[in-house]
């Protein structure tokens, strides 16, 4: 017999599993559980997106695509962003369509992480930075953000974190879980530090059309000078409500998407191409629809924040993204036991908040990607949960 | 549109302090424009989407395709006017194509909605011809679907097997 633990490799071995997955578990056996536990848009994909995929199988086109992406796709996703974020990129050299998102983020922290050097992560924060950076043998350095500071990230901590060995920052803003935005005055304050340093920066904008209230998402490649040190990812899963479709890229200095697009290659070869044709689409007639699911999420937002507030439970004011991330501290219970107890009482799932990081501990991040049938109903279980506490 | 209207539309229950958080007002403001659409009569009411079928209520339904002449002047109003008079006429449209009026009739039985029929509307000096289409099953009314045991979240979380 094999002993697997023994021939499998250590590093890989020593990632932890998702510390969420039990809880996933347990409501996943459960009947009529209402959750806001989930990541993902319900909006469905808009229709003329998803015809233009279905056009493509029907016309047989299902071959690979180039390496980097169909042409015309990156020179879409190049007029975007300049249109969107005032961004300029080469689609010929500075742009690399991905798998999502996430492959984008580890491709770029494999090319830039030398063995030893440090990557800056904010947390809480997705779940994916601190493992990937730990596979290209970096050196995880976690940045708390705070409740007082709305969750951006404050360029005094960010500052006291900095080592000679720091190599990379990761700004996950609009932040999963948080919903907190860096505005453009707070991006130039990070920038100031970046430059000082002479870090590398990747910039994950997977949320950047989901921002609410007066202000569009400013890239923070769009920062005076920083173009040339940031990695840009983002796609099209939460803009356009695509995340089946798995679809990414990353935008950057051409040397480093250079080195990315071998990863690429060799790993993956070529992200799907029905995907790349309806993504096309997207990019060209699909301003009107973000609009719409914008206004949706916004007015869920403004409910489901008023909503925890008026039960008593603080809720910081997310200006993005589509979670809210209430304090839970004044319940006596941990992130954990307070959502293992609400699924039990009410059938109702949430995600303690530590699966994001330490520091994410006293917090529950809620999904308010959901109807406004389910949150309300949800909403009014949660309050008669925390009307049975005290 | 007005996302007050599209709310209420969806959902007359929601309450006042629902509505001012998710359009960004006061209860007040929200109140104040409920208030100004009732007395224009943008808002001509609210009642429940009731699924009679479950009840075990006798229940049937039918649309009625109607011919009629219109009158100098008044052209198909005063038809439309007698007719949805009647408390059995749930809605009456003018149609265009190959009918004039569409009238949705419900009655106890089939049977009761035919002698409406025969009785009552067909003997209208304007109406010149009725088609009567008994409804079968409703399976979506006003926007809703009324059959579906629960609505399925169909997204699973990522994390399980």
């Amino acid at each position: 017999m094999i002993d697997y633990q023994s021939i499998l490799n250590e590093e890989v071995q020593k990632i932890k599993p998702s510390g969420i997955r039990r809880f996933f578990d347990i409501a996943n056996e459960m009947d009529h559980v209402i959750s806001l536990s989930i990541g993902e848009p319900d909006f469905t994909t808009p229709w003329h997106v998803r015809q233009e995929g279905i056009r493509t199988l029907e016309d047989g086109k299902t071959w690979y695509s180039p390496n980097r992406g169909f042409m015309e796709l990156r020179e879409e996703i190049s007029r975007w962003l300049k249109r969107r974020y005032h961004t300029e990129y080469d689609p010929k050299t500075e742009l690399l369509v991905t798998v999502g998102g996430s492959e984008a983020i580890d491709l770029c922290i494999r090319s830039l992480v030398k063995p030893g050097e440090e990557v800056l992560i904010p947390q809480p924060s997705f779940v994916c930075y601190e493992p990937l950076t730990e596979m290209a043998h970096g050196v995880p350095v976690i940045i708390e953000t705070k409740q007082e500071d709305q969750f951006r990230l404050n360029p005094q901590a960010l500052r006291e974190k900095i080592t000679p060995k720091t190599k990379l920052l990761i700004l996950p803003f609009p932040n999963n879980p948080t919903g907190a935005v860096m505005r453009r005055e707070h991006l130039k304050e990070i920038a100031k530090v970046v430059e000082e340093f002479n870090l590398m920066v990747l910039s994950d904008e997977i949320y950047s059309e989901l921002t609410y209230g007066d202000t569009r998402h400013v890239s923070f490649a769009a920062i005076d000078g920083m173009k040339e040190r940031t990695i840009v990812v983002n796609g099209f899963s939460k803009a356009f409500a695509m995340t089946g479709w798995r679809l990414g890229y990353a935008a950057g200095p051409k040397e480093i998407i250079a080195q990315m697009t071998k990863l690429h290659q060799y790993g993956i070869m070529s992200a799907p191409t029905m995907a790349q044709y309806a993504a096309t689409e997207a990019m060209k007639n699909g301003d009107s629809d973000i609009d719409e699911m914008r206004e949706q999420y916004d007015m869920r937002r403004r409910l489901i924040v008023s909503g925890f507030n008026s039960m008593g439970l603080t809720c910081f004011e997310p200006e993005g993204a589509f979670y809210v991330f209430p304090c839970i501290k004044s319940t006596g219970l941990s992130s954990e036991e307070f959502c293992e107890k609400l699924l039990y009482a009410e059938h109702v799932a949430v995600v303690p908040g530590n699966a994001f990081g330490a520091c994410g501990e006293g917090y529950i991040r809620v999904s308010y990607s959901y109807s406004i049938k389910h949150i309300t109903e949800a909403l009014s279980r949660i309050e008669h949960f925390i009307n049975s506490l005290s | 549109m007005d996302r007050l209207l599209t709310l209420l539309d969806e959902n007359a229950r929601l309450s006042t302090a629902q509505l001012a958080a998710m359009l960004n007002k006061t209860e007040k403001e929200v109140e104040a424009e409920i208030d100004a659409y009732e007395k224009a009569g943008v808002i001509r009411g609210y009642k429940a989407l009731i699924n009679w079928e479950k009840v075990d209520e006798n229940k049937a339904s039918a649309l009625i395709e109607l011919r009629v002449s219109p009158k100098r002047d008044r052209g198909f109003d005063e038809i439309a006017n007698r007719i949805m008079q009647f408390e059995e006429v749930e809605s009456v449209y003018l149609m265009s194509g190959g009918y004039d009026l569409a009238v949705k009739v419900h009655g106890r039985s089939m049977q009761e909605i035919a002698m409406f029929v025969m009785r009552r509307l067909s003997t209208l000096d304007s109406v010149l011809s009725t088609a009567t289409h008994f409804i079968l099953t409703r399976y979506k009314d006003g926007g809703v679907i009324l059959n579906q045991e629960e609505e399925r979240d169909e997204r699973r979380s990522v994390l399980c097997d």
